[in-house]
């Protein structure tokens, strides 16, 4: 009986891991392998085992001294800019993210839903499209340009496109959403007595803030900063629009290597290095939400 | 009581920031949906009212081609995922640990985990040994990576609402002699609907709005309407995009609201 019940339960999930091994996961081993073969001549690979995709992640051999290697300053360039245009995000998000939430979880409850309808709209909302809005806000011939000149601020319009602050810029208004909604989810479950028992013991509002809201609403902020941090590790379209060739994120990078560039192999590895990433940060989060409630069941 | 009322919810600036976090959020898109109806070419300056660009976008045949071949996509693509979801949720579901779970909500999670771009070169390096072998260059390579993408966002609101469900009336069908067929017929899928239309509805969603994915597996000619914009963005932007990005948007407003209203209505 128990057993036969394993078997249905596993012919009814079959179907869904099938196509999930075969278009989603399954491939992600076949990087793994390419990221260990030869470049071939127009693009794909050749048979042959070699490190040298992973090498030429991180170093350069000059090509006509092969024995002189340097650190490839191009790659680790775009790894830093990926890293820290990500936090530079994630904490974008959580200053204007934090205060947005808090005000919706404290609206009456019938024009809280409404509220929470208008950060949920942009989220599901295409994201191209979104990042195309960018665009034409901070273009030279642009809308805000065009306003700051009218206005007179301005003597010649700011170079904003294809620039760090064009992408930190997009990936902040893309991914803001991400940030509110499980901050929002926190607070709604939030004890108010305990916020209005901080004030009875002559706490201000810094201290109520620091010492009650900020502890009790903390896993909202560490699930809203994996929710931004790791889409913004990974993006590929905002950096690509707003960011052109000149800021490119680690996306761009291995999208190169499958387009013009044609080292599948080094694309490959880079791939592999750009998941390692979110791994890590995952496991981090992981870490962190276990030892948050382990720390609460020891106490109880 | 105290003279002058205390608020414990307000907190200094708090509702400053959420509106101007709020108008951010709005006013690049409402930026976008006006100029579209721009009669001058400007982005920037106003020419007066005039349909001319979404007069434009109906006689481009490109733009009816990739739009066409977009919906058709999700429709497939989302259809598949919420079946392959739906069977999924009911075996996942109010059926306590077994062995060989973990796995499975990691596979059924993975595409939400690992970067779009990561997956797409994936199945770019995956469909072009398959098209080597089989010499298949068919949509099926894009129909096979929609579904497995839209499968997660699918199987969340399924199994939500299977959750929640309420177990006394599947019991009470089971005591009036019916069937496990017949209890799952007549009690459990009328009221499991709400949660698969919402789950059809984010998978569309999903399907329409994926751009990377689409980008990497696709054929020559098998553009969707994301990838189209995509590739029309790198030259100069006329208000014809607008006009696109504004049907586009109207049709994503639609989905959500209705998906909203779904899921509201908890009953």
């Amino acid at each position: 009986m128990k057993r036969d019940s394993h078997r249905w339960k596993w012919i009814l999930v079959s179907p869904a891991l099938l196509v999930l091994i075969l278009a989603a996961s399954g491939p992600l081993l076949i990087v793994a392998v390419y990221s260990f073969l030869s470049p071939g001549n127009m693009g794909g690979v050749a048979w042959d085992f070699s490190t040298d995709a992973w090498f030429r992640v991180f170093f350069k051999r000059d090509i006509f001294e092969p024995e002189n290697v340097t650190l490839n300053a191009d790659h680790l360039a775009v790894f830093q800019r990926t890293i820290w245009l990500s936090l530079q995000t994630t904490v974008i998000c959580a200053a204007l993210g934090f205060p947005t939430a808090w005000f919706i979880a404290t609206r009456p409850a019938n024009r809280r839903m409404i509220w929470l309808f208008l950060i949920t709209v942009p989220f599901w909302t295409n994201l191209l499209i979104r990042t195309f809005a960018i665009q034409e806000m901070i273009r030279n011939t642009g809308t805000l340009n065009t306003a700051l000149l009218w206005l007179g601020v301005i003597g010649e319009p700011i170079e904003m496109m294809y620039t760090d602050f064009a992408v930190l810029l997009g990936m902040s208004y893309v991914f803001l959403p991400l940030m509110v909604l499980p901050l929002y989810a926190a607070m709604d479950k939030l004890d108010f007595r305990l916020v209005e028992a901080g004030y009875d013991l002559y706490a201000s509002r810094f201290q109520v803030l620091r010492h009650v809201i900020l502890p009790l609403v903390k896993p909202g902020f560490i699930a809203g900063s994996i929710l931004v941090f790791i889409p913004s590790i990974g993006a590929y379209v905002t950096p690509r629009v707003l960011g052109g060739g000149r800021s490119m994120m680690m996306g761009n990078l291995i999208g190169l290597q499958f387009g013009q560039g044609r080292n599948w192999p080094l694309g490959s590895a880079l791939a592999m290095v750009l998941l390692v990433i979110v791994v890590v940060a995952l496991v981090f989060y992981l870490r962190i939400t276990t030892r948050e409630t382990g720390g609460r069941d020891g106490q109880s | 009581m105290a003279s002058r009322e205390f608020n414990v919810r307000a907190l200094p600036g708090f509702g400053a920031v959420a509106i101007f976090t709020l108008v951010m959020l709005y006013l690049p898109i409402i930026i976008l949906v006006i100029f579209s109806f721009n009669e001058s070419q400007s982005q920037s300056a106003w020419g007066g009212f005039s349909l001319k660009w979404y007069v434009a976008a109906f006689n481009n045949s490109q733009v009816i081609d990739v739009s066409v071949r977009s919906l058709w996509l999700a429709l497939v693509a989302a259809g598949i995922a919420t079946v392959l979801a739906t069977l999924a949720a009911l075996a996942t579901t109010r059926v306590g640990r077994f062995p060989g779970q973990t796995m499975i909500y990691a596979l059924i999670n993975q595409p939400l985990m690992v970067p779009e771009i990561v997956t797409g070169i994936a199945l770019l390096i995956f469909v072009a040994f398959l098209k080597v072998q089989t010499g298949y260059a068919g949509m099926g390579y894009m129909v096979a990576a929609h579904t497995a993408f839209c499968i997660p966002f699918a199987y969340l609101p399924i199994r939500a609402r299977l959750e929640t469900m309420d177990l006394t009336l599947e019991r009470a069908a089971a005591d009036l002699y019916a069937t496990p067929v017949q209890a799952f017929t007549y009690v459990t899928l009328p009221l499991l609907v709400p949660g698969i239309v919402a789950g059809f509805m984010l998978g569309f969603v999903v399907s329409l709005d994926t751009v990377v994915i689409t980008e990497f597996v696709k054929s020559a000619g098998q553009d969707t309407l994301p990838t189209y914009m995509l590739g029309q963005l790198r030259r100069s932007v006329t208000p014809e995009m607008n006009a696109i990005a504004t049907l586009f948007l109207a049709l994503s407003l639609v989905v959500v609201s209705l998906f909203f209203l779904i899921t509201r209505k908890r009953g």
